[in-house]
């Protein structure tokens, strides 16, 4: 239950100067005013251009001994899967420390343990991420082992057979988990025909299917610098950062090949659709089509929608559903701006008898804030809400990185940090009221039940 | 009156040790840890960290599921639940809505050691939540009305984390077949005949015993200095009355274990057949010097990730599973464990994945570890130290569990001195000690007839990243 991270901002500008190492900086003192009032905590992001021609934004701080560096490759996410073999960077992502350069699979991770540096990699539907934490002085032995990771994969039959085996162990598992179930299947209706309705992880069918040169295509054609995007905070100078972004990142490959994905819409052929699953309590997604982030009424709904479901404890949903009819333990909505198509989407989960009830208070209460709005009172509280916890997600290294790698690929520019909370501030009650109509008026949500339930009419 | 106490971090220590083996220069920052004790009891623990000007604010109390009476399991986090309904002061929701208004972020978590309350705000707001968790550390009014809505959200919770999950459903009853006579045999979650009954009395009577700055730590980390804390704390959980009917807890021992037990669970949705098994072990506060630490590092070795003895054996070597680790579990008041674990490969039958896992214990066992396999497994530990320093969320942990489980703060700080003390001899020793198959209990999970469904059963979803199976996890610590 925690608030959905989604705005919008303009650009910021940049002036450049030249460093003593020769690394062509462009630096763009950001004091985070709105966030950070206090000078002693202004967060300086600082744009930083390799030697090599690597763009990155750097936060610096010698607080604590260690760099937290966060990257992706945009567009390159589960909706490049090739057609029938799903999955594809789902799997490349569990491969990628699983053999690279010389080092086999076992070597690779011993290495790391020895150098206690922190690696993972996670295939998004947009983008495919990577994330890297090391200690300072293990910090260039570190970067050698990221660098033959992202790089020099060795996708050896061994570990590919061996990661297959988990792969179809966690899909087993997992079509019988009424939440991913729900999740997945609420996705595949919505999104029928379009990639974001295939499954992210694929199936037991295509996964069994996936050979060493599909993983190293799909390596090729995303991983590359046009397409990378970096961001990194923590005990590090520009020009050190420079340089180490030429060694991790260097060897790839000027050009990704990105296959062109549609814009979409969330569309329905069913209002309800039920999946049965002998469980005691059912599991329901629900949603409907949003407004994406350029739209005017954007952050309206963002607004909108943290006081229908979006903020934990407070919440209408949370105190119809859950504080005054004790019908669920969770209940929450967000909006959710993905490249090709932004959705308004939600999920509760409740005894089967109840989830009629549930599912009828949900769309009562949308209902009434359709035709009502929010109060005065409700607005203000939850701009208060939105701008005073903004600084909270900048509390540690990782954090900050988060934020930052967002910010990026959402083309916020670092002087989101600045403007963030006053466009929150702009928006008016006629604003929040516009935007309920636009998103929930005559419109019945489309619903994804997974269980045994009792009362939610056809099927039911 | 309190007594202040100003402590080194053991920053500089940790990383000293780490850089034995890889000695390279360093410029190591320090931080303090501040201790205080003020008349009516209460301990305030703050760790300055001046990067971002907010706080977490975190208060434990010394009572958890297993200090339930009989027959009301579940009460412990029923009453966390309850916390955040009306006060003498405060409506119900008052809390948390002013927590909102404040931009704050915060929730609660129940184990069965302890109970804790948090708060991540901005510093100027530290002092409204240090009223507030005063207020609502004595005065919980509780109306009926809200403690039957609440109810069942407890047991809708219930639903969520066990009865719709078979491997936890597992976990629960290898718990409560490991120990036989301590609580630590009842889910913190509590059983669902009983959660049904728990009633308003249940939850103020159990209130009224543990909850008292007596009975409390208070965790403040971030942009703040001690004194001013302790100033702020005077003002607020200093005029708190003590609870004189607080005392140590003491609860039933589990009698010496005499013969392997073993737990069967058939379930349509378990996916592919695992097991799992789980020995009694000592504790942190219980084991003796060095032993606790020996075993973080002998399951490390034995179960830790893709290099571990299990994972090499039966995943990359003979291939019967698809995963399989361990861990030890040594957080805890009374006792801990050590549990280990496997996922059959496809047609692969259980005993033989089972065999595999026992040969591996015994080949630790009888032969030992690698000197490199120590030495790696102490720098996982000890970075993990620093890591730590990143998140006040997780100094405030680090403290504040500590201490509810009666460490002092200077037996957490020489952690990394005592991991990097343990020798191949102590994990020998460990080993020889605890892999005992009479103090154990050995625990399936195998598919049965899946019933037909009448829709085309999505043969897909998402899965966890490989390594991390939906079965692993310690026994019995439950949180919200």
């Amino acid at each position: 239950m925690t608030m959905a991270t989604t705005t919008f901002g303009p650009k910021a500008q940049g002036g450049r100067i030249r460093s003593w190492l020769g690394v062509v900086l462009s630096t763009v003192m950001l004091a985070a005013l709105s966030l950070f009032p206090n000078e002693a905590h202004a967060m300086k992001v600082q744009e930083v251009k390799s030697p090599g021609g690597i763009n990155a934004w750097l936060v610096e701080s010698n607080t604590v001994p260690l760099i937290a560096m966060r990257f992706a490759f945009d567009g390159g996410g589960s909706t490049q899967d090739p057609d029938g073999k799903e999955g594809v960077a789902n799997f490349l992502a569990s491969m990628l420390d699983e053999g690279a350069g010389d080092l086999l699979a076992k070597s690779f991770q011993e290495r790391m343990e020895e150098l206690a540096m922190r690696m993972s990699f996670d295939d998004g539907r947009d983008a495919f991420y990577g994330s890297f934490e090391t200690l300072n002085e293990n910090r260039d032995e570190a970067a050698k082992l990221l660098a033959l990771a992202v790089t020099k994969p060795r996708f050896d039959q061994e570990a590919i057979e061996r990661m297959r085996k988990q792969h179809l162990a966690g899909l087993a598992y997992a079509a019988r988990d009424p939440q991913r179930v729900a999740s997945e299947q609420w996705m595949a209706q919505v999104f029928a025909g379009h990639p974001y309705g295939r499954p992210a992880n694929g199936t037991a069918k295509t996964v069994a299917e996936i050979g060493r040169a599909d993983l190293a295509a799909f390596h090729k054609r995303v991983f590359a610098k046009d397409n990378l995007r970096v961001v990194v905070v923590g005990d590090i100078d520009a020009a050190r950062l420079g340089k180490l972004l030429d060694d991790v990142f260097g060897a790839l490959p000027a050009k990704s090949t990105l296959s062109k994905i549609a814009d979409t819409e969330v569309k329905a052929r069913d209002g309800l659709r039920i999946i049965d699953m002998n469980v005691p309590q059912s599991v329901a997604r629900f949603g409907l089509p949003a407004m994406g982030r350029s739209d005017k009424d954007f952050m309206p709904a963002f607004v909108l929608n943290t006081v229908l479901g979006g903020s934990a404890f407070t919440s209408r949903l949370y105190q119809e559903v859950r504080e005054k009819r004790g019908l669920a333990y969770g209940v929450d909505t967000s909006i959710v701006p993905m490249r090709h198509a932004s959705m308004f989407y939600g999920g509760v989960a409740t005894k089967n008898e109840e989830v009629g009830q549930s599912l009828d208070v949900i769309r009562a209460e949308i209902k009434r804030l359709t035709a009502d709005g929010p109060t005065e009172k409700e607005l203000a509280d939850i701009k208060a809400y939105l701008t005073g916890s903004f600084a909270l997600r900048f509390d540690t290294s990782a954090n900050i990185a988060n934020q930052m790698l967002w910010m990026m690929l959402e083309g916020l520019g670092h002087g989101y940090l600045e403007t963030r909370n006053a466009q929150i501030e702009a928006v008016t009650i006629d604003d929040v009221r516009r935007a309920a109509k636009r998103l929930f008026d005559g419109k019945d949500l489309v619903v994804t039940v997974v269980g045994r339930p009792k009362g939610v009419g056809q099927g039911g | 009156m309190w007594t202040p106490g100003k402590r080194l971090s053991v920053l500089a220590l940790a990383l000293m040790l780490i850089a034995q083996a890889v000695p390279t220069a360093h410029a190591a920052a320090a931080k303090t840890v501040s201790e205080f004790k003020f008349a009516n009891g209460l301990t305030l623990i703050v760790v300055p960290d001046h990067r971002a000007p907010v706080v977490t604010h975190m208060v434990y109390i010394r009572a958890g599921a297993a200090d339930e009476p009989p027959g009301v399991s579940g009460i412990a986090h029923f009453l966390e639940h309850l916390m955040f309904k009306s006060t003498e002061k405060l409506a119900n929701g008052e809390f948390s809505a002013i927590v909102s208004r404040l931009g704050g972020q915060q929730n609660a978590f129940t184990s069965s050691d302890y109970t804790a309350y948090f708060q991540r705000v901005s510093k100027a707001h530290l002092k409204t939540m240090m009223e507030m968790e005063a207020d609502r550390m004595v005065n919980l009014r509780l109306e009926p009305k809200e403690v039957d809505t609440e109810r069942q959200v407890i047991i809708e919770e219930r639903r969520v984390r066990t009865e719709n999950v078979p491997s936890s459903i597992l976990a629960e009853q290898m718990s409560a077949t490991l120990y036989q006579n301590h609580p630590y045999r009842i889910p913190v979650i509590g059983w669902m005949h009983e959660m049904a009954k728990l009633s308003r009395e249940d939850a103020l009577t159990f209130y009224k015993r543990f909850y008292a700055p007596n009975n409390a730590i208070v965790v403040v980390t971030g942009d703040v200095e001690p004194e001013e804390v302790r100033a702020l704390a005077e003002a607020t959980y200093g005029r708190l009355p003590a609870n004189p009917a607080v005392a140590p807890r003491v609860r039933p021992q589990e009698p010496e274990q005499r013969a392997p037990r073993r737990v069967e669970l058939k379930d349509p949705r378990a996916g592919n057949a695992s097991v799992r098994r789980y020995y009694l072990a000592p504790a942190m506060t219980t084991a003796p010097p060095g032993e606790a630490e020996a075993l973080y590092l002998l399951m490390k070795i034995a179960g830790g990730g893709g290099t571990s003895r299990l994972y090499q054996s039966l995943v990359a070597q003979e291939k019967v599973a698809s995963s399989a680790g361990g861990w030890y579990s040594g957080l805890s008041l009374d006792s801990g464990s050590i549990g280990l674990y496997a996922v059959a490969a496809e047609g692969v039958p259980l005993d033989k994945v089972e065999h595999s896992m026992d040969r591996v214990v015994a080949e630790l066992r009888d032969k030992g570890a690698t000197q490199a396999e120590l030495d790696r497994a102490k720098k996982q530990f000890l970075a993990e130290f620093v890591y730590e320093l990143d998140s006040q969320e997780s100094l405030a942990r680090r403290y504040g569990g500590g201490l509810a489980l009666g460490l002092k703060v200077e037996d957490i700080d020489r952690w990394p001195e005592t991991i990097a003390k343990v020798t191949l001899a102590d994990l020998k020793q460990a080993a020889a000690k605890h892999f005992d198959l009479r103090r154990s209990v050995t625990g399936t999970l195998v598919p049965v007839n899946p019933e037909p469904e009448n829709v085309a059963a999505p043969a897909t979803a998402p899965a966890g990243r490989p390594g991390v199976p939906a079965t692993a996890g310690a026994p019995g610590r439950e949180t919200r």
